[in-house]
């Protein structure tokens, strides 16, 4: 790898792939899609207790990855706030994806509770991972609110769809060369994942696309090495895109026939 | 008294959070409790008393994205 990573809330992580751990077909491949991949960071959840609860937490304990629970589906800043408190004790770790949803069809953020929760949480030592959008205005409220990594959305959850919005992603990026980044959310193939690392984010987040693949493990590999490569692609400093065709055989010399 | 836990209503002899969740077999169970929408810490739980018409939501570890 090439050039400093960022660090997230004074974390390198080994690998930029955080993957989610929801919608696998069993435990097992849950599993060995970490394992094949490598992943850093394991998104995880709370809720009701069915009695499953304890069992999945061993499993996680022992993937040794960093845990980073989520307040998904939390509608409202107050639902959010009292979920990423009960989260810090459940987990014991003061990381939170922070997930404020306004819209139901889209599971957009909601930029006035993310950042009305951002702002209490991060006063009480969280270390806030907002889920957002590519919106700087709200992107510097955030980092005001003291929110030190951005999430910004690759596209709509679980959609599949890639970088919805590269120019606002782009500009995003360049506005906040210091901030670390996570891409969360739309990604759907490998390609996306390089992308977006070749663009200079920092980690891509992930969960359907893997969990739903035919072959889970193979595609968290194939995730994890898109990935690599698009960071070291990055680092390497990728040439400028241009209209017209510039021939890389050398002119001079060439026969006169 | 009856209380809501999880959405389910319950009648219990507890008088406090801690002995509501012993009485309902999480005891030593790893979870987070919230009473009435609010965060209560596990170190809350063995002073904070119940009342009737309480809501308690007992959380565990789950799959997330």
């Amino acid at each position: 790898m090439t050039g400093h990573p960022r660090a997230f809330y004074g974390v390198t992580l080994d690998s930029p792939l955080m993957l989610g751990t929801a919608q696998y077909p069993s435990p097992a491949v849950l599993q060995a899609a970490f394992q094949a991949s490598g992943a850093s960071v394991a998104t995880v959840s709370l809720r009701r207790e069915g009695g499953q609860g304890q069992a999945f937490w061993q499993m996680i304990r022992a993937l040794g990855v960093h845990v980073l629970p989520n307040t998904a589906g939390c509608h409202s800043a107050r639902e959010a706030i009292t979920t990423a408190r009960m989260a810090r004790e459940l987990f014991e770790t003061d990381w939170i994806k922070l997930e404020v949803i306004g819209h139901a069809d889209t599971l957009q953020p909601d930029p006035f509770g993310l950042l009305e929760a951002a702002q209490v949480l991060a006063a009480e030592g969280f270390a806030v991972f907002p889920y957002t959008t590519e919106d700087q205005v709200l992107a510097q409220r955030l980092v005001d609110a003291g929110c030190q990594v951005l999430m910004p959305w690759g596209a709509p959850i679980g959609s599949g769809l890639g970088l919805n919005n590269r120019y606002g992603l782009k500009t995003l990026r360049a506005a906040f060369p210091d901030i670390p980044m996570v891409i969360d959310a739309g990604l759907g193939l490998p390609s996306h994942a390089a992308q977006a690392m070749e663009m200079g984010f920092d980690a891509v987040l992930l969960n359907t696309a893997v969990a739903q693949a035919g072959d889970p493990a193979a595609m968290a590999r194939a995730f994890a090495l898109a990935a690599q490569a698009g960071q070291i692609a990055h680092g390497a400093d990728p040439m400028d895109p241009r209209d017209m065709a510039a021939p890389s055989t050398p002119v001079l010399g060439k026969a006169w026939l | 008294m009856k209380i809501e836990v999880n959405g389910d209503t319950h009648t219990l002899a507890a008088t406090t959070v801690a002995e509501a969740l012993t009485e309902l077999g999480w005891g030593n169970a790893r979870v987070a409790t919230a009473l009435n929408g609010d965060f209560l810490p596990a170190a809350a739980r063995a002073t904070t008393p119940l009342t009737d018409g309480d809501r308690l939501e007992v959380l565990a570890p789950m799959q997330g994205g």
